[in-house]
């Protein structure tokens, strides 16, 4: 029966985990192609400029779960080392859609550049609900707006 | 009051430095959204609930950071960076910190 119970969870896991990344990563492609405009640096520094500008702090944060199928595979992953590739796919998705947030951000401010993007990543881990993962990515720096304004 | 993450505006200059601003707060989780958490890492996808709680945490350190430098008598905060860390199971800490200056 307990064997049973652990199939289901993997195979739901798998189907619906594999569904859902696809269909996310299909939503990131088509938004970062949307959002190409918006660019992000990592440059400490803007352009030195003589106009004066504003700068508004702008950020993005998603926290994406694991599902049960990838979270075996990674405990499996655990014995013997080596790439936990299910994980990479995972933080991967989750940081191009805080990149993302926070450039949505941006273009409602009405910017079109944002300087010292950092990025940060914490693991929400272990809930009341027992064992599970989950990733939080927030992504933030400063979009310029021309003109000045207090 | 400006926030910023990056330490020149340009043109502006800096006029004063106060010191560092900072703003924090410690998070717990719902315990029905734990719980939705909880089944949602059978499917995997995104935690919308998670994803407010920590947004709105981290307004909420951003504003305290905002009005210590207030209180410094500052109109810009530069230089912010943020920082999370888990406390204990359950709970986050959202810390925001910067530099709060008098641009003239």
């Amino acid at each position: 029966m307990d064997i049973l119970i652990l199939l289901g969870l993997l195979t739901t896991g798998y189907v619906f985990g594999r569904i859902a990344e696809k269909r996310h990563f299909i939503s990131i492609r088509a938004r970062e192609e949307e959002y190409r405009d918006v660019l992000a640096f990592s440059a400490r520094f803007p352009p030195p400029s003589a106009a004066p500008m504003t700068p508004v702090l702008v950020g993005g944060n998603v926290v994406v779960a694991v599902d049960y199928f990838k979270m075996t595979a990674a405990a499996l992953r655990n014995l013997i080392g080596g790439r936990v590739t299910s994980f990479e796919t995972l933080v991967e998705r989750a940081r191009r859609e805080a990149i993302l947030r926070m450039k949505q951000e941006a273009r409602a401010h009405g910017a079109t550049q944002i300087f010292n993007v950092k990025l940060e990543t914490s693991s929400i881990g272990q809930g009341a609900s027992g064992q599970s993962f989950s990733v939080e990515v927030y992504a933030y720096g400063t979009a310029l707006l021309a003109g000045k304004a207090d | 009051m400006l926030v910023s993450n990056i330490e020149i505006i340009p043109g502006r200059k800096v006029i004063k430095h106060l010191g560092m601003a900072q703003g924090n707060t410690v998070r717990a989780k719902h315990l029905g959204k734990d719980f939705l958490a909880g089944l949602k890492n059978i499917v995997g996808g995104e935690l919308k609930g998670y994803t407010e709680l920590l947004q709105e945490a981290r307004d909420e350190a951003v504003q305290r950071m905002v009005d210590q430098a207030k209180g410094m008598g500052a109109n810009a905060v530069i230089n912010v960076r943020f920082s999370t860390s888990s406390v204990s199971a359950g709970a986050a800490e959202l810390f925001a910190y910067g530099t709060a200056v008098v641009l003239e």
